[in-house]
């Protein structure tokens, strides 16, 4: 159905409000006819990328090529897009028909024809009859239909979609949904869509483009990204999953949650620290021990309709999510095994934290904008260091005047056996954190690194 | 509980009795009797028969007119101007629009003669028209203003991106969206010119009469009955205009405030 030749092409593309760079370098090319999808989470930079799409918005930097031509400055009347708005964004003083006639009556297109055109539209989107209401007394979806009708009667090369279902409830949601595919089939033109709900991304695109933080994470088809996530964050965004820390032991060899494991991963190198994911319903579950991989004993069980979804104390004493059509007695003894083809290996960002400093003295170093006391490594004061930190040696503390600096946390990510932070400081800088302890997001909290924690080198 | 929560209304009710119902019975009680107090048209046909009188109801209608369009035309600007975020930034500019509205109107005005007269610009027609709009031009920004605020954004952005030019939007959706503002600042612009004698008495040194000024000088000279005729007059008027103010509210919930 997707055509290979691109229609739009998005080159180093980069937005910044005020000091917060909402994109960073955005690179992405959208084929013709295809359902592309930006997901990510709320602030991610996604909407923005859309607006700067529309025209609404202009870029610091970069260009949006269309067809081969520049149009980063074309004001949006004159881009070949139209925009389903989230809240539909609907003209309070025009009726159905006049809504949905406004794009063509301004381009003086003859009245017989507008009352063809929006009569076919509205039939498109099960609309018809509604002509003459008033556009306020219409429920939610019946607007949301109305303002797809309103955008698809120009034939945009290219519609755009901000979160259109946000604002609908689940079966709605669902029966839209549906109805956006199809409409997408018969109009055979690029749809732009963006949400946060990664369930609906991956019904509805040929290609999700999965952001965070205003870089591009992962770009795909819908199986691509949910069986080959890139980094733990898509992991964890699309669909449910256990994530682990694990050893390359050598090629086509794994150990994690204490054990070895064959998978089909190669090239990482060997005994090299990776992010293991497992889907939870790929780890097969069975009553006898006897022949399982590993061991472990069930935790809770709990009904979701298909499947049973349950959280085992595995043997070495990680805790790992699984779904199955059996139902496990709670307390009971299980045996898993995981199909190697079903084990996804991920290089790790990062192993430790790495922050940029200068020594204040022989025995203090400055780094995150505030001084720490480490050990007497012989470099003296103003010396250029890079300071590494292991995850787990830094201290996070309920209040954070105790602190030496504050952060919020930001990200959390739960890995079997203790849970991996991100917190960001005030000055903006990432903090990584491995704990037991239990945090929420936007959680705000003190930093503590112990000095015999601070390992110093010296930066060339 | 419903029974003793409809008795908290018996003050107000009492109040509107006192305050607003019976002093308006009474206007159609005097404006309808003689001066022995049988009943009589007599004060109407004096209306209609004194050419007089018609000159200054129509003279006055004339510059309430003259007053609002001028209101308009240089309220509506100012409001999309305040309004707009990327050409006005700070909320103190628009309080210093509305910031006249806090100072009295005699004392605005008695100020505007002092400046005339500083400025040796003579009093007179002139000066009365600039009274007028200079007094109530708050009254029609800020409406205008108001309706404008709320109106979301992306209504503008949707229509852009349906192809309307800069122009197209503003004729299109900005317009037609900010009209409650205006019906409200119509009604409290006009309405009060209407009926109002002291900016008149005092920018034209008397020299220009107008229809308040004629009700005030009849009631002054103890013709109340005639007083009371040309004020169920006047008041039809105003009742007429803000009925046809109310039809064009009604289409649209979004109407400007302050009323």
């Amino acid at each position: 159905m997707a055509n290979t030749d691109s229609i739009i092409k998005i080159e180093h593309l980069t937005k910044s409000f005020g000091d917060k760079k909402v994109l960073d370098d955005i690179n992405l090319e959208i084929r013709r006819g295809e359902f592309i999808t930006f997901l990510g989470p709320s602030g991610c930079g996604k909407t923005t990328l859309l607006r700067l799409l529309a025209g609404f918005l202009r870029a610091d930097e970069g260009r949006i090529v269309m067809e081969g031509s520049d149009i980063s400055e074309l004001p949006p009347h004159k881009r070949l897009f139209n925009t389903v708005f989230q809240r539909y964004a609907l003209f309070p003083h025009l009726d159905v028909y006049d809504n949905v006639a406004f794009g063509l009556k301004l381009r003086k297109t003859p009245s017989d024809e507008i009352d063809k055109r929006v009569r076919k539209v509205l039939k498109m989107v099960s609309m018809t009859d509604y002509e003459d209401r008033d556009v306020n007394s219409l429920s939610g979806g019946q607007q949301q239909r109305v303002a797809i009708a309103r955008a698809i009667i120009n034939q945009p090369k290219v519609l755009l979609l901000d979160e259109p279902l946000a604002a609908l409830d689940l079966k709605m949601r669902k029966d839209m949904q549906m109805e956006l595919k199809e409409m997408h089939k018969t109009l055979g033109i690029t749809f732009i869509y963006v949400t946060h709900d990664q369930e609906e991304a991956l019904t509805l695109s040929d290609t999700i483009v999965v952001m965070n933080e205003g870089k591009i994470q992962q770009t795909g088809s819908p199986a691509d990204i949910y069986n080959e996530p890139i980094n733990s964050f898509v992991a964890d965004f699309i669909g449910e999953s256990n994530i682990l820390n694990g050893t390359m032991v050598k090629d086509c060899e794994v150990s994690f949650i204490g054990h070895t494991f064959e998978c089909v991963d190669k090239g990482f190198g060997e005994n090299v620290p990776v992010d293991v994911v497992v889907r939870p319903e790929d780890i097969y579950i069975i009553s006898q021990t006897e022949n399982a991989k590993f061991t472990g004993v069930v935790k809770s069980c709990t009904f979701k309709g298909v499947h049973y979804e349950m959280f085992i104390d595995t043997d070495k004493g990680f805790e790992m999510m699984i779904q199955d059509y059996n139902q496990f007695e709670v307390g009971s003894t299980v045996g898993m095994f995981i199909k190697p083809s079903d084990i996804h290996v991920m290089k790790k960002e990062r192993t430790c934290n790495t922050f940029a400093g200068v020594m204040t003295s022989p025995t203090s170093v400055r780094f995150l904008g505030a001084e720490f006391e480490c050990r007497e490594c012989g470099l003296k004061e103003g010396d250029e260091v890079s300071a590494r930190v292991d995850f787990d040696k830094i201290d996070l503390l309920d209040n954070k005047e105790d602190g030496t600096i504050t952060g919020e946390v930001n990200f959390i990510l739960y890995k079997g056996d203790h849970y991996h932070l991100t917190v960001v400081t005030d000055d903006g800088d990432k903090v990584f954190v491995d704990t037991n302890d239990i945090w929420d997001k936007c959680d705000l909290v003190g930093i503590n690194i112990a000095p015999e924690h601070i390992r110093i080198s010296k930066r060339v | 509980m419903s029974t003793r929560r409809a008795n908290w209304a018996i003050p107000y009710f009492i109040f509107m009795l006192l305050f607003v119902v019976l002093p308006l019975l009474l206007i159609v009680v005097y404006a309808f009797r003689d001066n022995s107090g049988s009943f009589t048209f007599q004060n109407f046909v004096k209306f209609v028969s004194q050419p007089e009188a018609i000159n200054t109801f129509v003279y006055s209608i004339g510059v309430a007119l003259i007053t609002t369009v001028l209101c308009i035309l240089l309220g509506y600007p100012a409001a999309y101007i305040l309004s707009n975020k990327s050409l006005n930034r700070s909320q103190i500019t628009v309080v210093l629009f509305i910031l006249p509205m806090w100072i009295n109107i005699l004392v605005r005005t008695l100020a505007t003669v002092a400046l005339f007269d500083f400025v040796h610009i003579p009093l007179g027609q002139g000066a009365l028209i600039f009274g007028m709009v200079y007094n109530f031009l708050p009254f029609m920004i800020y409406p205008i203003y108001n309706t404008m605020q709320k109106m979301d954004h992306s209504l503008i952005e949707a229509a852009q991106d349906l192809g309307a030019t800069p122009g197209e939007v503003f004729t299109k959706v900005t317009m037609p969206l900010s009209m409650p503002g205006v019906t409200s600042g119509i009604m409290m612009v006009f309405m009060p010119t209407i009926s109002t004698f002291a900016i008149a008495e005092l920018l034209t040194m008397n020299n220009v009469k107008l229809f308040g000024t004629t009700i005030q000088e009849n009631i002054n000279n103890g013709m109340w009955n005639y007083g009371a005729a040309l004020s169920l007059i006047m008041l039809v008027i105003i009742g007429a205009t803000s009925l046809f103010a109310d039809s064009g509210d009604s289409q649209d919930n979004e109407a400007g405030g302050l009323i």
